[in-house]
């Protein structure tokens, strides 16, 4: 494999490639190096077997830390396991059109096994995982991940224990416990489940955290998400990327990924501008991107985007300097923006997604009523999860007509434009 | 007063192999002090510049310090403060 060893992102201490995340030495987070030595030496013979892999993210099992790729290179099917990725890049004219803005697209993860973009990071985790013979999995969880592990779970024929908020999102709840998991809800927001599961990682140490102690593979699955834009894209960067953040996780990983194929030649552009979104509810990394500084101060999470609700972002400071770097912004957007973004997104380009799309779609209303995007930019609006996960933010936010089954009811209460006869 | 420090696991063998210290003092700040003189290898690997490293949360009853007054939070007597290192999820 390419992965050669894990690395301190503060102190760059090195470790093996085991299931460990956090420097002894200084606690900060491990990250995967790889040495990718002649995947740039032909980026065309490179790029054309990308192309002729799985439709899923094990097309680019090169760029992955994994020993193989867990299922023979299949285009479509699976011999093992939720394939996840390759989801619809779509145009979206009308919501360009509808903002002002030139070009915009939208990269729909809601087309996952469990409908959203962890199945990717979990996929990766829960190949590891059976790679370094652990058979359970385990995670802690704001609702789109739970989904995700319970069912990997199920697929893989792992046992799994889920730990999440207990006031989560009923769709999420059910999604979860129907796969057969060891579910447990926990009184207390998702920064006390997350400390939670870090004591009980410690004390398991035959279960595969994915977040926890898996975490530095879990988090390289995101990567796939620049690879397979870029690729959709003919091998080219988009100009900007709008992506939400909780943990920061996500859009730092998106912005590594486009980095590591620019650095082998293999796409062409450079790093997207960075747009960073938030709920105002849970705002801590937005926070600190417009003071100006990069240690964000945690606070109490209070906004319908749960998935969004991490009130201690431990990597926000990396996606401050993401964002830095690249020219990028990061906004939060109140419950009520979140609801109508929802609503832009689907009436216009036929995507219902759940509340954190809601904050992606606000947020990038925001830049484009602030004059922020460039007519000639080509964005593209990270969607990462389905709308009906969170049914509440929608209910009652559009009128219907109810009539007898017949002509003369539909005739007297249903609008309709007046019909031309030639 | 009496404080039972919780240590993770990245952290015992700088502590003689201990996953929680018993050491004196009312404040966060003075039971860190407490434990890094008896274990003087903790106190780099848990500070920088004389404050709290960016990734290493310490809890008091379940509670961040960062939310509460940082390094001078008050600990009760017999009271548990636990460190842990920061880590993303979602």
């Amino acid at each position: 494999m390419g992965a050669t060893h894990l690395k301190c992102r503060e102190c760059a201490t090195e470790y093996a490639l085991e299931a460990s995340f956090v420097c002894n030495r200084c606690f900060g987070p491990l990250e995967v190096a790889y040495d990718h030595t002649g995947l740039g030496d032909d980026p065309a013979a490179t790029r054309r077997r990308i192309q002729a892999g799985p439709q899923n993210i094990w097309r680019y099992a090169d760029f992955l830390p994994l020993a193989a790729p867990p299922a023979p290179s299949q285009r479509v099917g699976s011999i093992l396991g939720l394939p996840a990725g390759c989801t619809p890049l779509l145009k979206a004219d009308r919501l360009a059109e509808r903002l002002g803005l030139g070009e915009v697209w939208v990269k729909n993860d809601a087309h996952n096994p469990t409908h959203s973009f962890k199945d990717r990071v979990v996929a990766v985790a829960a190949a590891r995982a059976r790679e370094l013979g652990f058979d359970t999995l385990a995670c802690a969880s704001t609702g789109n991940l739970a989904n995700a592990v319970a069912a990997a779970g199920a697929a893989l024929g792992m046992d799994s224990y889920v730990f999440i908020p207990s006031n989560l999102e009923e769709q999420k709840i059910l999604a979860t416990g129907i796969y057969g998991t060891n579910l447990v809800k926990i009184r207390g927001n998702y920064d006390d489940v997350n400390r939670l599961c870090l004591e009980l990682s410690g004390e398991h140490e035959s279960w595969a955290f994915v977040n926890v102690n898996m975490r530095p593979y879990y988090a390289e699955g995101s990567k796939t998400l620049a690879y397979e834009i870029s690729e959709q894209l003919g091998f080219r960067t988009p100009d900007r990327i709008v992506s939400p953040i909780a943990s920061g996780s996500l859009f730092t990983k998106i912005g590594k990924g486009f980095r590591e194929w620019l650095d082998l030649g293999l796409i062409e552009g450079d790093v997207p501008i960075m747009s960073g979104a938030q709920a105002t509810g849970c705002s801590p990394v937005a926070t600190a991107f417009g003071e100006g500084r990069n240690v964000c101060k945690p606070v109490k999470p209070d906004t319908i985007a749960k998935s969004l609700a991490i009130g201690n972002p431990a990597d926000g400071p990396y996606a401050i300097d993401l964002a830095n770097q690249t020219g990028g912004t990061i906004d939060a957007v109140t419950d009520d923006e979140i609801r109508e973004g929802i609503k832009l997104l689907a009436e216009t380009t036929g995507v219902f997604t759940e509340t954190a799309g809601g904050v992606t779609t606000a947020t990038l209303k925001k830049l484009a009523d602030r004059g922020e995007i460039a007519k000639d930019e080509r964005v593209v609006l990270v969607i990462t999860g389905d709308g009906l996960k969170t049914l509440d933010a929608v209910r009652g936010s559009f009128e219907s007509y109810e009539i007898d089954a017949d002509v003369a009811s539909f005739n007297t209460t249903v609008p309709t434009p007046t019909e031309v006869t030639a | 007063m009496s404080v039972t420090v919780k240590l993770p696991t990245q952290l015992r063998d700088a502590a003689a192999g201990n996953a929680a210290v018993s050491v004196e003092g009312t404040t966060v700040g003075e039971a860190l002090e407490a434990l890094f003189a008896e274990h003087g290898e903790l106190r780099e690997r848990l500070f920088q510049d004389g404050e709290l490293r960016r990734f290493v949360n310490v809890f008091v009853a379940g509670e961040d310090v960062r939310y509460l007054d940082g390094l001078e939070t008050a600990v009760p007597a017999g009271g548990e403060l636990t460190i842990l290192p920061a880590v993303a999820g979602g």
